[in-house]
């Protein structure tokens, strides 16, 4: 089936943040399991209080990796944490050898 | 179908003990990884693997696939024997807990026609919203200074009036913003699975990476380029065309540049508020001596020009 119509939609960035709702739903995983990764400082919720909480849209990419790190490869929270950061390290070397190259 | 050898995608013989199965299974799994792996196939060698430990992994599967006997060649035509699975206990037993979406036909003959979980709940009022799915996106980077449309090719499982899981081909034409960014999750609301019952259906998000460019590297909203120069412009500064994905722009290289120097364009990358900013390493390339003139004038240089490029290393 194709749809010919042509789709427009949001850019998730700064100016339209998550709720943790949201982030909840787009990743299919609870509250609480959120909460963790923000106890972890993996993700790092804009706002006071938790039900003013907004997540930008690198956290959602972030949460989809640890999701999939630890049940593919069977690794617990943090050390999925500390894959990521190092993930994103050496995605930033990789870029910088590429420009030298 | 093609045949799978299950053992030759784990890297194991026949005769290899459920012990070795599982570490191979989480070597591989770390190799190829989609996350971690940069390799191009990593993605579809992962599926491979997953595939083969679903089956490998369970004594029961893996009697009756070693049952199919190991005269098949990897990807040869193949159709299992009629009651190839029989006295084997899994039958009907359908999937473990493997997300089985993206396993081979191969797989889906032998261990995936039947017991497909979900039953629909029809009659009852049970509402759920459907599933956000997520998919990624391959653009341009020039894509992201002009916008572009781009057709998505998706595949999402689907519950049929049986109750029965399908997958189903959909293709949709997305527009791409203008200004988004390596890694930017783009929301198209209403176009993830389908709920059940009364609720609504689940997003879309579609993660946005960009091809490789033979100038540019993007991070973030900012660029980065490696541009050549010749060692006059380098040394006597020179007005010289560079550029930019938007466009050529005239470029002053300060007297005196070197190789290794950045320079900044504000607000050349890629577009947003505010825009980011192209850096430029500079680069100088030296002339081939391949004529005689050319030959003359770096003699001449050499006895002109007192100049030692290695006087920092005390030689």
């Amino acid at each position: 089936m194709t749809k010919q119509t042509l789709l427009t939609g949001i850019l998730v960035e700064d100016s339209n943040e998550l709720t943790l709702g949201e982030l909840s739903r787009a990743c299919g995983k609870p509250a609480e399991w959120l909460l963790a990764l923000v106890e972890e400082g993996v993700l790092e919720p804009v706002g006071d209080n938790q039900s003013q909480w907004r997540f930008r849209g690198y956290c959602l990419r972030r949460v989809r990796i640890i999701q999939r790190l630890e049940s593919d490869l069977g690794v617990n929270m943090a050390g999925a944490a500390l894959a990521l950061e190092l993930l994103e390290k050496i995605d930033e070397l990789r870029n910088q050898i590429a420009v030298i190259d | 179908m093609e045949y799978k050898d299950y053992y030759k995608i784990m890297g194991l013989e026949r005769s290899a003990s459920q012990d070795d199965i599982k570490r191979s299974y989480r070597k591989l799994a770390r190799k190829y990884h989609p996350d971690v792996s940069k390799e191009a196939d990593a993605e579809t060698r992962f599926k491979e693997v997953g595939e083969a430990y679903e089956v490998l992994k369970d004594p029961e599967k893996r009697a009756a696939y070693d049952h199919l006997g190991a005269n098949y060649k990897s990807g040869q035509d193949f159709h299992p024997p009629p009651n190839w699975d029989s006295g084997f206990e899994f039958r009907g037993g359908g999937f473990t807990d493997a997300d089985k979406a993206g396993f081979s036909d191969f797989f889906e003959e032998l261990f995936g026609h039947q017991g497909q979980g979900a039953q629909a709940a029809y009659g009852s009022q049970f509402n759920a919203r459907g599933q956000d799915h997520h998919a990624k996106v391959a653009v341009d980077l020039e894509d992201a200074f002009q916008g572009a449309t781009r057709s998505i090719s998706l595949q999402s499982p689907q519950l049929d009036a049986q109750g029965q899981i399908h997958l189903r081909n959909r293709t949709l034409n997305v527009k791409i913003p203008k200004g988004v960014k390596e890694g930017q999750l783009i929301r198209l609301a209403g176009q993830g699975n389908p709920g059940m019952g009364q609720g609504n259906k689940g997003d879309l998000y579609l993660e946005i990476h960009f091809n490789p460019h033979p100038v540019y590297r993007a991070q973030g909203h900012d660029l980065y380029m490696q541009l050549p120069i010749s060692p006059w412009e380098a040394a006597l500064g020179a007005a010289v065309k560079a550029p930019t994905p938007a466009g050529k722009i005239d470029l002053k290289i300060p007297a005196g540049s070197n190789s290794g120097n950045k320079l900044r364009l504000k607000g050349r990358g890629i577009p947003g508020n505010p825009a980011g900013d192209i850096y430029i390493t500079l680069s100088v390339v030296v002339p081939p001596a391949n004529t005689d003139q050319a030959k003359k004038l770096y003699e001449e240089m050499a006895n002109t020009l007192p100049f030692n490029p290695r006087a920092d290393m005390g030689v």
